[in-house]
């Protein structure tokens, strides 16, 4: 930490934790610096960042845990029974 | 000789969202798309010996849902029918006579155009997840599309946070390359 510098892996490490909102303040500017001279890690930011977006549009849908429950509890019966 | 083999046990985590994202974007519900993938689960049980093995698990589940969304349609359509269907068009006698083809919808509609495709999004999504390993597939999806925790996966897969992270940034790098062949 006592540079700050970062190496490619460790700037696409905090990118990925940027995509969870998992970074402080501190993290988050040594990134943006990073950013500015390395090409490579701009991609990766970039294409990322676009996952992300794609990840949290609405039209994604997943079960809740809880409606899996459900689908699982109904199904088990059914599968004892099937044997 | 059959290429694929059949095991019911692991159908609901591998299948379900893929198949709930599919049936979303067919009938526009989310309680109906449950009661289908339901359906789908149960009536692939049930005709289990009839799976040659041919396709993929996953593709014979989908030929079966599909009937169940043909299925639904046409009830929903049959108690349509017993209703009287009055409706008054257009009031003005000028543009009498041509109703049904002012109707249609524009096939060049930007909009509509954009809808269709974004609710194909969820099915593209789960589809690359499933191709992912299922270590990475797992806690991809508790971490991206459950919100959980870090703290919570790793204890309850009993893992580093930075074996954690390691694991998600393959997947992701895994999920760029996957989206970017069949989205973009």
């Amino acid at each position: 930490m006592s540079n700050i510098k970062l190496e490619c892996h460790e700037a696409n490490h905090l990118c990925d934790k940027n995509q969870y909102k998992e970074t402080s303040f501190l993290e988050r500017v040594r990134l943006i610096i990073h950013l500015i001279y390395c090409k490579a890690c701009r991609e990766y930011t970039k294409r990322n960042v676009k996952l992300t977006k794609l990840i949290n549009n609405p039209k994604v849908n997943t079960l809740e845990e809880s409606q899996k429950e459900c689908l699982k509890e109904t199904f088990e019966k059914e599968l004892i029974n099937h044997h | 000789m059959p290429n694929h083999i059949i095991d019911p046990n692991k159908w609901i985590d591998s299948y379900s969202d893929y198949l709930y994202n599919y049936t979303i974007s067919r009938v526009n519900d989310r309680d109906i798309a449950q009661d289908l993938v339901q359906d789908t689960f149960l009536a692939g049980l049930k005709s289990m010996k009839n799976f040659k093995g041919e396709a993929s698990e996953r593709t014979w589940l989908i030929s079966i849902l599909k009937r169940k969304i043909i299925d639904h349609y046409r009830k929903i359509n049959s108690k349509k029918g017993k209703a009287e269907v009055r409706m008054t068009y257009n009031s003005d006698t000028e543009t009498e006579g041509d109703w049904l083809e002012e109707r249609v919808a524009d096939p060049f509609d930007k909009t509509a155009e954009d809808t269709l495709e974004n609710s194909e999004l969820g099915v593209a999504i789960h589809n690359c997840i499933s191709n992912l390993p299922e270590k990475q597939a797992e806690v991809f999806k508790m971490k991206t599309l459950l919100n959980y925790e870090t703290e919570a996966i790793c204890n309850e897969l009993d893992i580093t946070a930075s074996n954690l992270w390691v694991i998600i940034h393959r997947a992701r790098t895994a999920m760029v390359a996957c989206m970017e062949k069949n989205w973009y």
